[in-house]
């Protein structure tokens, strides 16, 4: 009994501070990264869904005569749908889903810290997004004749990463808020599809909407990603540019340190308000 | 054998007929209970009517930007109106299905239900009431943003209002008898069922010709559009409303609104009895193999 307790004590003693919390990320990440294997047909779906999408406005380009950059427009639309997606309702609403299946409250228990267990789904929903939305790419070029010339690949991946940090800060934070929300958690995130689609300029360039619009929309950090994107991979002059690459790529890098900060002083007090107010067994249905 | 056989009847044929309308009413209040008291009736309405104007308003800028705002080109009011009826295919198609999902896997009533005294496909059928009603608040304001804003050439005097409602009455028993049939399949599946409405939703969406003449398909996708009722649906719809602009295109230009009428009457009722046989079996399936408790969480 004796030995019991100490192997037990000793194992906790090791897996502590920044250890602990990388374990927790990675432990977190594992079941989004190992479930692309485990079920496949996932994948079929997480594809088949956008690419539906992305043909229909595809062809309403073709039914209008639009310019072949348009088609383009839509299908890296359409790809970063994915990650839009995958941020609303595998991140934002994730502790929400928690808490209805009963682990929120064993999160709160367990001696690790809420920020490790969301940054561990932000970078397995990451890894698992990429491929669908590289996937749905290829299938637009294939089937589309989408042409992309990159004109700097560092600039390319400067944006997509800082987006991406963005992004996914941004569904960190978020998700605290879902703490405290029951089955408005559920409308939230339905009703911020379309709108966000429109206003971030998922299917046109961001420039066609008012400027004041776009520059409201840029708190959405893929607006300012997809823009910077198509100037890079679009040749230049096809379409109006809403703000300079650079200047898009510093706003990215802004944004994301605002939202991770933002991240963890908000989940710090809304857990604390959450456990204060009874909400993280509450079951509202 | 003979008590699976009396059991089995007892949920596609009703033991009293007393219990249709009842269910049906009452399935209907239900509905807007769950689809709308979680919000007060302002943050609801505005809930409601957001998500389909952003859906139209993608559509009027990327028409806008290539077109400059040639709202007046009859390929405008088509792709706009037909957006617009397809909010319905969402709402009480997707929505039936969806009611499956809600009882099973989110309420857990779903087993009460069935030893309830009701009949289920009309329990289903009559969740759809909730959904038609505020889809139909989202049609209207839709279609009145784009008479008010975008020109779109509807003529109150000049529409075909008997057309409209039959046109209408028709499509929504199609749409009910789409929801059942999904709803069924959704009784013996356990993977995917959330995506299960959406994804024939999103096909629909793309081979109905809703927004753009089904001419700019492939030529060997084309049979798929013409092979959908919803099609004929959305062509009597913007007839009834726009009549001679929707007659510009050449997609269905060849048939008379009759004729429309007769495919649609046609289609809905094989659709009615394939909903009706599949609920039959899924039914079976699913009180067989234990699934109608069942909590999945998928």
């Amino acid at each position: 009994m004796a030995t019991d307790t100490g192997v037990l004590t000793r194992r906790a003693i090791k897996v502590t501070g920044w250890r602990l919390f990388i374990m927790t990320v990675i432990g977190r990440s594992y079941p989004r990264v190992v479930g692309l294997l485990r079920e496949r047909s996932w994948f079929f779906f997480d594809i088949f869904l956008p690419v539906l999408g992305v043909s229909s406005y595809v062809f309403v380009y073709r039914a209008i005569q639009a310019p072949e950059v348009y088609v383009g427009f839509v299908v890296m639309g359409g790809a970063m749908t994915a990650f839009w997606l995958n941020v609303l309702w595998s991140m934002g609403s994730q502790l929400y889903w928690e808490k209805e299946s009963g682990n929120l409250g064993l999160y709160i228990m367990a001696p690790n810290s809420l920020m490790a267990i969301l940054l561990g789904m932000a970078l397995g929903g990451l890894f698992a997004t990429l491929q669908r939305a590289l996937v749905i790419t290829i299938i637009g070029m294939l089937v589309f004749g989408v042409d992309f010339q990159v004109t700097s690949y560092l600039q390319l991946f400067a944006v997509f990463s800082l987006t991406m940090v963005a992004l996914y800060g941004m569904g960190m934070m978020t998700s605290s808020i879902f703490l405290l929300l029951g089955r408005e958690a559920w409308h939230i995130s339905n009703l911020a599809q379309e709108p966000i689609y429109l206003a971030s300029g998922f299917y046109f360039p961001l420039r066609s909407l008012n400027f004041w619009v776009a520059a409201g929309a840029s708190i959405v950090p893929l607006s300012l990603g997809l823009d910077a994107m198509r100037q890079l991979v679009f040749p230049a002059g096809s379409f109006p540019p809403f703000l300079a690459v650079p200047t898009e790529i510093g706003i990215l890098a802004v944004l994301s340190v605002v939202f991770l900060a933002g991240a963890k002083l908000l989940l710090d007090k809304m857990e604390r308000l959450a456990i204060a107010e009874g909400r993280l067994t509450e079951s509202r249905r | 054998m003979t008590t699976k056989t009396s059991a089995y009847k007892h949920s596609l044929i009703p033991q009293n007929p007393g219990w249709l309308p009842r269910t049906f009413r009452f399935a209907a209040w239900l509905g807007w209970q769950i689809e709308s008291n979680w919000a007060d009736p302002f943050v609801f309405a505005i809930y409601s009517v957001i998500k389909p104007i952003s859906s139209a308003a993608i559509l009027v800028v990327m028409y806008s930007v290539i077109t400059k705002g040639a709202f007046e080109n009859p390929v405008f009011p088509y792709i706009y109106l037909g957006n617009a009826f397809y909010i319905y295919v969402g709402a009480i198609m997707a929505g039936i299905s969806w009611a499956v999902i809600e009882d099973r896997e989110h309420y857990r009533m779903l087993k009460y239900m069935y030893i309830a005294p009701l009949h289920y496909p009309t329990y289903l059928l009559g969740r759809g009431v909730a959904r038609f009603l505020t889809g139909s608040i989202s049609v209207f304001i839709t279609i009145a943003f784009g008479v008010l804003f975008l020109n779109v050439p509807l003529n109150i005097y000049a529409a075909d209002w008997g057309l409209f409602f039959v046109s209408l009455g028709l499509g929504v028993l199609m749409l009910g008898f789409m929801g059942l049939l999904l709803g069924s399949i959704t009784m013996v599946i356990v993977n995917h069922v959330w995506f299960l409405g959406e994804a024939v939703a999103g096909a629909l969406f793309l081979f109905s010709g809703a927004i753009f003449p089904l001419e700019v398909l492939p030529a060997w996708l084309r049979p798929v559009g013409y092979a959908m009722p919803l099609t004929y649906w959305l062509e009597l719809m913007r007839r009834a409303l726009i009549g001679d602009v929707a007659r510009a295109f050449p997609t269905l230009a060849g048939f008379s609104n009759m004729e429309l009428i007769g495919i649609l009457l046609a289609t809905t009722a094989v659709i009615g009895l394939a909903a009706f046989l599949t609920y039959r079996y899924c039914d079976y399936r699913a009180r067989e193999l234990g699934y109608i408790d069942r909590v999945t969480n998928y």
